[in-house]
């Protein structure tokens, strides 16, 4: 029996036109986003997770087993202590939000559940307290999504599961309601399993990623690692990015500028993004990269860094364009970032694996407010 | 002239008829609108043709059936035998019985389309939060539901008020007992005594006038608040 603290599942069987067999194992913190093509089974896995939806399999959470076929145990949902936020809000239609809001957090108390999370802590944090005595039917699209996670979240969950909570919203509500999203990761402690096709979503929210195809699960792993792993179809995405976890090193205030440490060198970003010592994400696009062989003088880029290529390996079958993985710094531990270039400039520069250039960087974005933890131990 | 006092008996007996057999309705209907709404077996549908049938039979053909079932020769007749009677039928059990089948599907069909018509989503919903299936069903089913289940209480209630076939065959005319509303209006014309005829008949008719406008009116008022 597994008695470990993280979330293992392992789910076979046939659902409708497609087999699913999948293991995935996630820590007890921290964001896993669960990535893949609409149909992948993505959804399916999260509703077998939450025990709404029966495929043969075992699964153990936080050292409780919730799930062993072999044994015929299967906890039904109720008994579950997850949240469950559906892609659509889905509140009680007839409760008030403040009756919907406490609707699992009742249930959870007579349960014997320990309050964790109060009323109070999740108004604040989602910005809902304007909404409590409104009914459902008045609110917009993103106040709905807000009302459903704090519904989630007072039930007092183990295990917080997120179904494309935003993919119903246009993208300025998304915008609107990604910051508090980020809040929660930043104040809870509860693990999140975030389901979702937009990989922009997941780069700001998620630390793991769990890479699924039809089906099955094609990777496992850190969602920096992934993004930059050649052998993975996101290098390959024409959106191919990757995420830095970093902190602020210094600000300089005469420009205006701050420098973020990240594995293995030091990156620019415009503003004064402090405190120094704060936890920063940043993402570097790989249209955004450019290599040089030797350090320019005169440049109007700021971040040119020292980097090691590590694969290259065609973007298409033509090989006109070609994605480069490189390492920053020639030490093992280098926070790998991604690069797109043409076959020609790649030949002239001689770019190949173990080749040492300049990477430059022609823009960083730093993910609003995000700091990640990813979980590396 | 007549005694106004006369009309009373019939009018109060139709009442508490209709109140037993709506009361009744409710809660054999209840579950059996819940099974045809969420079950997936394949024969649901016949069970929802059997609990449908009297919209479309006349009520003499359920109420022959009936008589048979709860007479002498029937299993109406063993039980009645077990306190030395001969038979169910002609007491106002037997009208109870009999209206309960015949509103039957005026009370199911309006529940189960209710219970239909919020799909699984905050049932599901519910399960994440704690709340057991039995929990669910009172305090999210149920309050869902509430325009279907006072639709099917008005429409329940008002058919067992107007019913008449089913209980001219398995009631009879027994004042205080089984002489309902409609089986004496037909009492009255039967004996030419128009003047009461006319006062039961336009009461009916402002009844079910009032009944079908209210529950209009209701349903719009609950639209709007949805919204």
């Amino acid at each position: 029996m597994n008695v470990d603290p993280v979330i293992a599942a392992r789910f076979a069987g046939t659902l409708g036109a497609f087999d699913i067999d999948v293991t995935i194992n996630a820590p007890m913190q921290g964001v896993t986003a669960l990535f893949g093509p609409s149909g992948c089974g993505k959804t399916t896995i999260l509703r077998c997770i939450a025990g709404l939806q029966r495929l043969p399999g075992t699964l153990s959470v936080g050292g409780e087993v919730w799930q062993d076929e072999a044994l015929g145990l299967f906890r039904p949902p109720h008994e579950r202590p997850v949240g469950y936020v559906f892609q659509e809000a889905s509140l009680f239609a007839h409760l008030s939000v403040r009756a919907n809001l406490l609707f699992g957090h009742a249930r959870a108390m007579k349960a014997g559940a320990r309050e964790v999370i109060r009323l109070d802590d999740v108004v604040e944090l989602l910005g809902i307290g304007h909404l409590l005595d409104r009914a459902p039917g008045n609110l917009s699209g993103g106040e709905r999504q807000r009302v459903a996670v704090g519904r989630a979240l007072l039930s007092q969950p183990r295990l917080l599961l997120m179904d494309e909570p935003l993919s119903a919203l246009d993208r300025i509500t998304k915008d609107e309601i990604l910051p508090y999203f980020e809040a929660l990761h930043e104040n809870l402690s509860i693990p999140v399993i975030y389901v979702s096709h937009d990989i922009t979503e997941i780069e700001r929210l998620a630390d793991r990623l769990v890479l699924l195809e039809r089906g099955r699960v094609l990777a496992n792993g850190l969602l920096s690692d992934l993004e930059a792993d050649p052998a993975l179809p996101l290098v390959h995405a024409p959106e191919a990015a990757v995420i830095l976890e970093g902190t602020v090193a210094t600000i300089d205030e005469a420009y205006g500028l701050t420098t973020v440490s990240v594995a293995g060198g030091a990156v620019v970003v415009p503003g004064r993004r402090g405190p120094v010592g704060a936890a920063r994400r940043l993402r570097i696009g790989a249209s955004d990269v450019s290599f040089i062989r030797e350090q320019p003088t005169a440049t109007t880029i700021l971040n040119c860094l020292p980097v090691e290529i590590l694969s290259v390996t065609p973007q298409d079958g033509a090989a006109i364009q070609m994605n480069i993985v490189a390492r920053l710094s020639n030490d093992k531990s280098g926070a790998r970032i991604v690069a797109r270039v043409t076959r020609k400039s790649q030949e002239v520069l001689g770019l190949a694996p173990g080749v040492r250039v300049f990477a430059q960087i022609k823009s960083v974005a730093l993910i609003a407010g995000a700091t990640g933890r990813p979980d590396r131990s | 002239m007549f005694e106004l006092s006369e009309l009373w008996p019939p009018i109060r007996l139709t009442l508490t008829l209709a109140a037993i057999a709506t009361v009744t309705l409710l809660i054999v209907g209840t579950p059996i609108a819940w099974w045809l709404a969420r079950s997936k077996a394949k024969w649901k549908e016949a069970v929802a043709t059997v609990v449908a049938l009297p919209l479309v039979l006349p009520p003499t053909v359920i109420g022959f059936y009936l008589l048979i079932f709860l007479g002498p020769n029937g299993p109406g007749g063993a039980i009645a035998g077990l306190w030395g009677g001969r038979t169910l039928a002609f007491t106002f059990e037997a009208l109870i019985l009999g209206s309960v089948l015949y509103s039957m599907p005026f009370v199911v069909q309006p529940i189960r389309n209710a219970f239909e018509a919020f799909g699984e989503r905050p049932l599901e919903a519910a399960a994440t939060l704690r709340a057991t299936p039995w929990n669910t069903f009172w305090t999210v089913a149920v309050p869902l539901a509430r325009p279907g289940f006072m639709t099917g209480a008005v429409l329940g209630f008002a058919h067992t008020v107007g019913e008449f076939g089913v209980v001219l065959m398995i009631g009879g005319n027994i004042p205080g007992q089984t002489k309902v509303l409609s089986i004496a209006i037909y009492d009255y014309v039967e004996t030419l005594r128009w003047a009461q005829a006319h006062i039961l008949a336009g009461g009916m008719l402002i009844f079910a006038f009032v009944v079908i406008l209210s529950m209009l009116v209701l349903e719009k008022r609950i639209g709007k608040l949805k919204q």
